[in-house]
């Protein structure tokens, strides 16, 4: 085997080879040439490590084939150096690829930190600005070098979060790695920018605090723009007051800052009517300048809930009284809309607490029931809150609110008040009267609930299960004792004749019970009767042959003239004329008077009359005596159950058939 | 990718893997941080240095093979601190219109490379992670004429993309960017024929180093949708025509890597 096979095979077994065999070989025979023609064995070492046979295995190789020990210890010698120098070379070439990269990166940095859209500073523990970027010089107005000049805690504004300063101790003291706000600063120029900052800590090696970096981003213009959405959210466009959800957080301001508050709640008298008469844009000019005057007269909040209704907020109030009263003097002057002279009233809900005695929503709703009771005492006025009416109040409305269950538990019941002929005291009819079996207040009469039933609407129903009840259990009594015509009082109130659906609810009423409508009779209050919306009603309810009757005629607004134009039946004369009528000898009393003149006249256009409450047989004589047709009373009964009507009526089958 | 404008970092605090493979290949440009981690892996590993070596020896016989099939145009990512017997230098020995671009995703290894390559006129060197096709392809395009076949070289780096970033797509966007009869050259790391304890070490070479993803020859040999896998297809590294003047290789498996050169239909 030749020198240089078996140097190339002691190479190749030793390790890798960077080069393939027939580059090896050429090299070999080369550097075996040259050890031949006696060159330096140093020059064959350099040679193997220029071509990369660096493994110190490629030496020991080459030491091996080489017999003379002097060119080995050459060719040794001769590697170690080059290989030294390529190593150097090498670390040499890597530092400083290193370094230009390092430099690229940070070349990139620079860029970045340069051209950033987005303000960025460097600032030293001590609060130095050691370094800032165009972006932020350009947002305060300064150039990058002034800035340099400045002190972070130089750069306050009174409008900095109260906690701000705090939280920036907390970064330096290195609590906190991160702080983020909104935070306002004055510009070089004295001009204000609002910014979203965000400081951030870095930290040394050994996790020591080190520098901060600020990040600073314009929020101006968006803070200027959520400014002005947010004060449309709580500000009423038409009037530019605070509405009532500011009304609603300013309260909660004024619970969490203040030992006391007060309210006034008010509303506008009749302004219903002005926008009806003097149409919408009139009452919208009026409302605004309502809300001028409540401006300019108080230094409190006033603020617009709504509609014609407004709130004026006392924080630690002295005088309420004074207030409301100058309240109302300032708003009841005059008024020019357009050519309109205009004068309203308002009406006032007053009410002071301490804050610890009540909440937000109940003193608003303290407030909103002593308007209610300053609108029911007369309006023009104002009223202080007083716990034991709004208990009152409470009470009505809690009962209010019960009644729609109330009427699906079937709570309601009636009873049944005779109605008899004052010639002959025979049963003519019954009046239906409800009744609320209360599960916890026991029985509970119509005055105690109709009228809130009127207010809430629960009338409706309620009514049409009244007329229902009255009108099966009527149909009832027909089939069992035919031959007697009993005919059946129903009443009703403002609402239901109101009711666009009323003439349909009684067509399927009498369709579902088989009640003669000739023998059903709706009893209304005069008001009722008079209203001109429900004239509609009324004329329809008589062509289906139902009667009419006129409830407590004489207590209201008696205009005699619309008995004429509208399709009246019956009228029920008051109780309190009928309590005026004494003994027959002493029959000239002024109610004697009256109450024949009703009487007569009633009669003159057809109309019978029914006299409500009779006691006493004394009255009963009289108004036979003037011809009242009917009588109703405890004289002749109390009202009954149904039972008990089905009772009477037994027993008058029994002695009329006595009679026969 | 999203840090597409961020610096990578330089950070010679931390072994890179383009300064252990040059550790491996006898180089010394490398840090003493590097060297330690290649010590590590190499007592874990002790076929590692060989792998490195014959991956490096794999890569210029493929080279040499595709210039003498008419590929002038060479892509080669994951390209590393280049050493002796470079793909550029034996493109352009062979053929001296060739034009090489290398990418590297370490600063490092590619300020070296452009020293190195400083005067060389058809070479490029890109700064990119190697799942950045798009970023790569944008660069490369300014040399690299993607009409003509072009020779994508992904020597020992698919192993570096773990699965949860689906390398199959990075190598799919890699395929759909050059012409029919461009080439693909893919060698990667297997636990295939490897001996339990190696598995076990590799996987716990995964905790300490750049992390490996091991991959069946299947899974390896699926890179290679679209290519038709030149003679002798995916095989053992020293088993892909070796060097017939070099000693036959007994345990061709102890490498633990398999490599494959297809030809795109």
């Amino acid at each position: 085997m030749s020198f240089v096979e078996l140097w190339r095979r002691q190479l190749v077994a030793a390790g890798f080879v960077p080069l393939d065999a027939g580059q090896l070989d050429e090299l070999l025979s080369g550097l075996a040439g040259r050890l031949r023609a006696g060159d330096s064995g140093e020059v064959v070492g350099a040679a193997l490590v220029e071509a990369h046979l660096t493994d110190p295995a490629m030496l020991a190789a080459t030491v091996e084939v080489i017999d003379d020990p002097r060119v080995a210890a050459q060719v040794a010698a001769g590697y170690a150096q080059a290989i030294r120098a390529a190593t150097m070379a090498d670390q040499e070439e890597l530092n400083q690829a290193v370094l230009r990269a390092l430099r690229a990166s940070e070349a990139r940095l620079r860029a970045v930190f340069d051209n950033a859209a987005i303000g960025i500073g460097v600032s030293a523990m001590d609060g130095r600005i050691v370094q800032v970027n165009q972006a932020f010089a350009d947002l305060l107005g300064y150039t990058r070098e002034q800035m340099c000049h400045l002190l972070v805690p130089g750069l306050t504004h009174p409008e900095d979060p109260r906690d701000m300063w705090r939280m920036y101790e907390g970064v330096i003291n290195g609590d906190v790695d991160h702080v983020r706000m909104e935070k306002a600063y004055y510009r070089k120029d004295g001009g204000e920018i609002w910014t979203d900052l965000t400081v951030s800590l870095i930290r040394d090696d050994e996790g020591r605090p080190e520098f901060t970096i600020a990040m600073v981003q314009d929020i101006t213009d968006r803070r200027r723009l959520k400014k002005r959405l947010e004060h449309q959210a709580t500000h009423d466009p038409l009037t530019g007051l605070p509405n009532r959800t500011k009304i609603a957080s300013d309260l909660v301001r004024i619970f969490r800052d203040n030992a006391s508050v007060g309210v006034c709640y008010l509303d506008l008298d009749g302004f219903k009517r002005i926008n009806d008469t003097l149409g919408h844009q009139v009452g919208d000019e009026l409302l605004a300048a309502v809300a001028k005057r409540l401006e300019r007269s108080t230094n409190h909040v006033a603020g617009r809930m709504g509609g014609d209704e407004f709130v004026v907020l006392v924080e630690d109030p002295a005088d309420m009284r004074k207030l409301a009263g100058s309240l109302l003097r300032e708003l009841s002057r005059p008024y020019v809309i357009r050519k309109h002279r205009l004068r309203i009233s308002a009406s006032i809900g007053v009410v002071e607490s301490e804050v610890a005695a009540t909440s937000p929503q109940e003193l608003m709703k303290a407030a909103d029931l002593t308007l209610y009771a300053a609108k029911s005492d007369g309006r023009g006025r104002f009223v202080m809150y007083d716990s034991e009416r709004d208990a009152r109040q409470a009470a009505r409305y809690a009962l209010a609110a019960e009644m729609p269950d109330a009427l699906d538990r079937r709570e309601f019941t009636l009873v049944y008040q005779p109605l008899v002929s004052l010639q002959d005291r025979e049963l003519r009819g019954v009046e239906a009267l409800v009744r609320w079996d209360h599960p916890r207040l026991g029985r509970i009469g119509p005055d105690a609930f109709i009228p809130l039933a009127e207010e809430t609407g629960v009338i409706l129903p309620l009514g049409r299960w009244v007329l229902e009840e009255a009108c099966a259990q009527a149909a009832e009594w027909a089939k069992e004792f035919p031959g007697r015509r009993v005919a059946m009082s129903v009443n009703m109130t403002v609402s239901q004749a109101h009711d666009p659906g009323l003439l349909a609810d009684v067509d399927g009423i009498l369709l579902r019970t088989g009640w003669d409508p000739a023998l059903l009779v709706l009893e209304l209050t005069e008001s009722a009767v008079m209203d001109p919306e429900g004239t509609a009603s009324l004329h329809g309810l008589a062509e289906r042959g139902i009667r009419i009757a006129i409830d407590d005629f004489g207590t209201g607004y008696s205009n005699l003239a619309y008995l004429r134009r509208l399709p009246v039946h019956v009228l029920k004369l008051a109780g309190p004329f009928v309590e005026g009528l004494r003994e027959d000898g002493e029959s000239d009393s002024v109610d004697e008077r009256i109450v024949e003149t009703i009487i007569r006249l009633a009669h003159a256009i057809g109309i019978s009359v029914t006299a409500e409450a009779v006691e006493t047989a004394p009255q009963e004589a009289t108004l036979r005596r003037l011809g009242c047709d009917t009588g109703q009373g405890w004289l002749f009964s109390r009202p009954l159950s149904s039972s008990e009507v089905t009772e009477l009526l037994v027993n008058s089958l029994s002695s009329s058939s006595a009679d026969v | 990718m999203a840090e597409d404008w961020v610096p990578a970092g330089v950070d010679v605090s931390r072994p890179s893997a383009a300064r252990v493979y040059d550790y491996f290949l006898g180089g010394a440009h490398n840090f003493a941080v590097d060297r330690q981690l290649a010590e590590q892996i190499e007592a874990m590993t002790p076929n590692i240095a060989e792998t490195m070596r014959s991956n490096r020896v794999f890569l210029r016989r493929a080279v040499r093979f595709l210039v003498a099939r008419g590929v002038r145009q060479f892509l080669d990512i994951g390209s590393g601190i280049p050493t002796a017997g470079n793909v550029h230098e034996i493109a352009l020995e062979a053929a001296a219109d060739s034009k090489i671009v290398y990418v590297d995703v370490d600063p490092v290894a590619v300020e070296h490379s452009r020293a190195i390559l400083a005067g060389t006129p058809n070479t490029a060197v890109i700064l990119a992670d190697a799942r950045d096709v798009e970023r790569i392809l944008a660069e490369a395009g300014k040399l690299l004429d993607f009409d003509e076949p072009v020779a994508v070289l992904l020597a020992g780096v698919v192993h570096f993309i773990p699965d949860a970033d689906d390398p199959a797509a990075t190598v799919k966007a890699l395929r759909d960017a050059v012409p029919p009869g461009s080439w693909l050259l893919i060698s990667h790391a297997t636990a295939d024929g490897q001996p339990a304890e190696v598995i076990e070490a590799q996987r716990l070479s995964g905790r300490t180093a750049t992390e490996i993803t091991l991959r069946p020859a299947a899974e390896i040999e699926a890179y290679f949708d679209g290519f038709e896998l030149a003679e002798p297809g995916l095989v053992f590294i020293p088993l892909w025509r070796p060097d017939p003047q070099e000693p036959t290789d007994e345990h061709p498996e102890r490498v633990g890597a398999y490599a494959g050169v297809g030809k795109k239909k």
